[in-house]
């Protein structure tokens, strides 16, 4: 089933617009992997996905998302609203600064409207569990999550968006900032998550693209170049760029 | 060329022992305080001195119990007043302040730091005193004003530090975004923020012009917030000038009391920074 459509989008930093004319169609439990030279506007991609571009200041978006049947660029929707649906992590892991690991993952929750105890309890190991990082923070839910690992402070900020189980998690080069061990754990971790979320993951490492996604699409200089099945994509690419990037002759 | 390196050698060496010399006299000023003032203030403090108001010209005994109590007051309903409206103008400084509005409140909060703190006082009196007398409230009020940019600017700076992707992954998170900023920002750089409250704390605890004016002093404890009121500064001045020996030794105990309260002040400070919150 169809469950994010992008139709014309277009975005812009001010004057210089950073996407054109993108059109793609996600099905629901697919891993699609973003590959592209930096700057080429992967992450613009992702943060329009959610309606983050627009906090950008002199940031604007045009064209049309749909995301479970409805766009979300239609007027009078809540960019808000939108963002409960949609789990995001960053390049860099932010877990709350002064806020222990356990409240890091009910944060979110709470917002939602959750305040009892036992649930709470219930959904923050759920969420923990699911993000593989219950085994080793089970004892010291009070403390700090920024006192974790890079990789474990990663998989925190995984379970921070999976708590409200959101249908869609976006990932911007979730791996970049980590070393081969934590990034396996992350990858492995893509793999179940599949079941029931779909992942939009922007990478700059090929391989990881590879092993982890279903889909893949390529990016250049703001357009969308390629896009298609990622076994496809990574051994028959269809357009000439698209070749000469995953062979490393770009870039 | 040896010679000339030779020379700018030793050129560096007498430079740098002069710089190292002013560095020592700067700490000189601050070792001699401290010293005089223990040495002057320590043989006064006595459970009396806690305990009793001052007693007349000529004799002996009394404290400044009535003027500890009213700095404690004043500086209390100052916090109340002047912390959440400077927490307020610096939230809005850091988390929405882009423009020309912006520009121009930070200019004047700028501004209001350089009022010298007589001129505050006079506002106050100007204001305030002449309609509804000299009181703690009166007080409160300019120590307040004088919180109030300190404040102001501590705050914005120190949420500035907040990375910016902190603020995005709230916002992903789907909170607002008045609520990342109270419900993150604000808690994540608590210690911090402290540390710049009780700063202002230690500022204008040693006031005292803002305080002639508007809270005036009393010999006694005062009954209300609404009656002038004792301050540990003022007192320290008026005992100071009273030409009674006796009151003299008062105000260096009171001196003590105020830079030791500030120093502590300072060291707690030191100790949050020092702190690991996160
Ligand atoms: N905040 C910003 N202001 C202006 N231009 C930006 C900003 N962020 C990104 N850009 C520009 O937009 C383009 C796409 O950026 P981005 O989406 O971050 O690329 P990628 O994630 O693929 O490396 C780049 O040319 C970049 O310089
Ligand atoms: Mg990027």
């Amino acid at each position: 089933m169809e469950l994010i459509a992008v139709k014309k989008l277009e975005a812009w930093f001010g004057v210089f617009q950073a996407l054109k004319d993108i059109n793609l169609s996600i099905q629901e439990n697919e891993v699609v992997a973003l590959i592209g030279p930096s700057g080429c506007g992967k992450s613009t991609f992702v943060r329009c996905l959610n309606r983050l571009h627009e906090e950008v200041p002199g940031a604007r978006v045009a064209g049309e998302v749909w995301l479970d049947g409805r766009n979300i660029y239609a007027p009078g929707v809540d960019p808000v609203g939108v963002r409960r649906g949609v789990g995001m992590v960053f390049q860099k892991p932010n877990p709350f600064p002064g806020m222990s690991i356990y409240e890091n993952v009910a944060v979110g929750l709470r917002l939602g409207g959750v305040s009892k105890r036992t649930v709470l309890d219930e959904k923050v190991e759920q969420a923990l569990v699911r993000a593989a990082l219950w085994g080793e923070v089970k004892e010291i839910l009070k403390r700090p999550g920024t006192s974790l690992s890079g990789g474990q402070q990663q998989r925190l900020c995984i379970a921070r968006a999976l708590a409200v189980e959101p249908p869609v998690i976006l990932m911007d080069e979730p791996t970049s900032a980590l070393d081969p061990i934590s990034t396996a754990k992350i990858e492995e971790l893509i793999q179940e998550l599949k079941t029931k979320v779909t992942v939009v993951i922007v990478t700059h490492n090929m391989q990881q693209a590879a092993r982890v996604s279903d889909k893949t699409a390529f990016f250049l200089l703001g357009e969308l170049v390629e896009y298609g099945a990622t076994e496809e994509i990574f051994t028959r690419p269809a357009q000439e760029a698209t070749e000469r990037y995953i062979t490393g002759r770009f870039g | 060329m040896e010679t000339l390196s030779w020379r700018r050698r030793s050129t560096n060496h007498l430079m740098l022992s002069l710089l190292f010399l002013g560095g020592v006299l700067a700490a000189v000023p601050f070792f001699f305080i401290s010293w005089y003032v223990l040495q002057k203030g320590l043989g006064v403090l006595s459970f009396e001195f806690f305990t009793q108001t001052p007693v007349g010209p000529g004799q002996t005994g009394g404290g400044m119990a009535n003027a500890i109590v009213g700095s404690g007051v004043m500086l209390a309903l100052a916090s109340v007043l002047g912390i959440p409206w400077g927490m307020a103008a610096g939230i809005y400084l850091s988390e929405y302040g882009r423009g020309k509005t912006a520009a121009a409140l930070r200019f004047s909060i700028d501004l209001l730091t350089s009022v010298p703190s007589i001129v505050v006082g006079i506002f106050i009196y100007g204001v305030v005193v002449i309609h509804f007398g000299f009181s703690a409230y009166a007080g409160a009020m300019a120590l307040a004003v004088i919180m109030l940019p300190i404040v102001a600017r501590s705050t914005e700076e120190i949420l500035k530090l907040t990375p910016q992707h902190i603020r995005e992954a709230g916002l992903a998170l789907g909170l607002p975004r008045w609520r990342v900023i109270l419900r993150i920002v604000v808690p994540g750089s608590r210690a911090a923020l402290l540390t710049g409250v009780m700063l202002a704390l230690a500022r204008v605890a040693g006031e005292t012009a803002p305080l002639l004016f508007t809270a005036l002093g009393n010999q006694f404890f005062a009954r209300s917030l609404s009656e002038p009121t004792a301050s540990l500064p003022v007192q320290i001045y008026n005992s100071a000038k009273s030409g009674y020996a006796d009151m003299e030794a008062l105000a260096w105990g009171g001196a003590l009391v105020l830079v030791f309260f500030v120093f502590i002040i300072n060291l707690l400070t030191r100790w949050l920074m020092g702190m690991k919150w996160n």
